[in-house]
């Protein structure tokens, strides 16, 4: 017998979806703003010239871009509360991990943007008295932040699909109240197609919300070249 | 009066001694041209005036004073000495405008209706007027390089650096660049220019100095060392460049 698509319930649960996609909204848009912030100074300290700074650094985006990010989770929502005492509630303890997280992976980003930027850059601001970090602000960044933000919009989507782990420490996000509807319903495929859906559209609009961006910020710098 | 010093200055890189111990008085209203095979360290001597390569050793002196290794300290020199560079390193994320008023800005910390109309005077002064909205792509080498120097004219340099300013420039458009040097040239500017244009240096400069080696091998007023060189090594490079002209 074919099976009888039926998406009344799911419609009739859209309050509980609706709030599910805000807080997965909260925990993405916190880890993008903090682990953009995050990322820019680790990615600052790791091209310092002083080891003291860039070594710690090397090893805070190293431990966080290859270990499970379900184990960081665990880290600091289960272990932190049991070594240091420090109890988070599941929406802190999903923002500090995957704002962590996503530094490690931006402040890469970041590097290999500042790194891309020809050393004539810096010496063309230098030449007219620039500090250091006056040509980093002025000069190199705005042109390497164009040139990251295709690596900045697949972070960010994956940002967002990787968010679904919370679920796992109880935090009612998208997946989450999808799960609750489907088991109260019985109705899991039908739920978990419209959870889909809903990243799909956040997730493609956002898309297209930075290819225009991109283009629009390509119209005026192009490149240097002579 | 001496504005720069220059003492003992030396350089290498890796085991390579790009400059070795350089002596070198710059008198204000000079013009002196560099001349010099490739690598014979034109460019890092220049590049060390402004210290945009730390010297390994000797001493620069601006207006008597010892210039020392903090960033505070080269911040203040290059301002006061400009350089214009062979790849014009213009920001190519600024207009023509907003490339000459960085300096004023972010540097001199002027407001900026004032940093701007110092800005457009710079650029009506290299004949870029009219090219004031336009981002570095869409301008020729030549004006490119006229927009670069009005950059570094606008921080009112005591004395300027051109790096090859016109060697990645295609032919036709050398003309236009030198005609901006000369012109400062005769409003009696402290210049000191690394140059291929030997035409150009013999007409503009008031002193030319041959190197080779990293070091000073030949220098004089530019009939000395252009039309009587006394030394050898000078007068091969001569006779290389004048291989070819009519």
């Amino acid at each position: 017998m074919a099976y009888q698509w039926d998406f009344t319930p799911v419609f009739a649960n859209a309050d509980l979806l609706a709030q599910g996609l805000v807080n997965t909204l909260k925990v993405t848009g916190t880890a993008l703003a903090c682990g953009l912030a995050l990322g820019l100074v680790l990615a600052l300290l790791r091209l310092s010239r002083l080891r003291l700074a860039a070594w710690p650094a090397g090893l805070i985006i190293e431990v966080f871009r290859t270990t499970p990010p379900l184990v960081q989770l665990f880290w600091f929502f289960f272990a932190l509360p049991l070594i240091a005492g420090i109890e988070m509630t599941p929406f802190l303890a999903a923002a500090v991990t995957f704002s962590i997280q996503s530094s490690a992976f931006f402040a890469e980003v970041f590097r290999a943007g500042i790194v891309s930027i020809e050393r004539g850059q810096w010496e063309g601001a230098r030449a007219i008295g620039m500090t250091h970090g006056q040509a980093l602000r002025r000069i190199v960044l705005p042109q390497a932040v164009k040139r990251m933000i295709p690596a900045f919009m697949e972070r960010a989507i994956e940002l967002m699909k990787t968010t679904t782990l919370v679920a796992t420490i109880s935090y009612a996000d998208l997946l989450f109240a999808a799960n609750e509807i489907a088991q109260k319903t019985f109705r899991p495929l039908e739920t978990l197609t419209v959870a889909a859906l809903i990243y799909f559209v956040v997730i493609t609009a956002f898309s297209l919300f930075a290819r225009r961006l991109e283009r629009r910020l390509a119209v005026s710098g192009e490149s240097t070249v002579h | 009066m001496t504005l720069l010093a220059v003492s003992g200055l030396a350089k290498r890189f890796g085991g390579n001694a790009v400059l070795a111990g350089i002596d070198l008085d710059i008198e204000k209203g000079e013009r002196i041209a560099v001349l010099g095979a490739s690598g014979s360290g034109k460019s890092t001597l220049l590049r060390c005036l402004n210290f945009l390569e730390i010297p390994d050793a000797g001493s620069i002196a601006l207006d008597g004073k010892l210039v020392g290794r903090g960033e505070r300290e080269l911040v203040q020199v290059r301002q006061r000495v400009g350089m214009v560079f062979q790849q014009f390193n213009l920001f190519p994320h600024m207009t023509a405008l907003g490339n000459v008023m960085e300096g004023l800005c972010t540097v001199r910390r002027l407001a900026r209706p004032e940093a701007q109309a110092r800005a457009e005077r710079e650029l009506a002064r290299v004949g870029l007027a009219d090219k004031t909205a336009h981002y570095p792509a869409h301008l020729s080498g030549g004006q490119k390089q006229r927009v670069a120097i009005a950059r570094a004219l606008a921080m009112d340099p005591e004395l300027l650096l051109f790096d090859e300013p016109t060697s990645a420039l295609d032919p036709e458009l050398v003309g236009e660049v030198l005609g901006v040097i000369r012109a400062l040239a005769e409003e009696g500017r402290t210049m000191l220019l690394v140059t291929h244009e030997l035409g150009f240096a013999y007409h503009v400069a008031t002193r030319v100095i041959f190197l080779a080696d990293g070091a000073i091998h030949e220098q004089g007023t530019p009939d000395e060392v252009l039309k009587h060189p006394k030394r050898e090594r000078t007068q091969a490079f001569l006779a290389r460049h004048k291989e070819f002209s009519l």
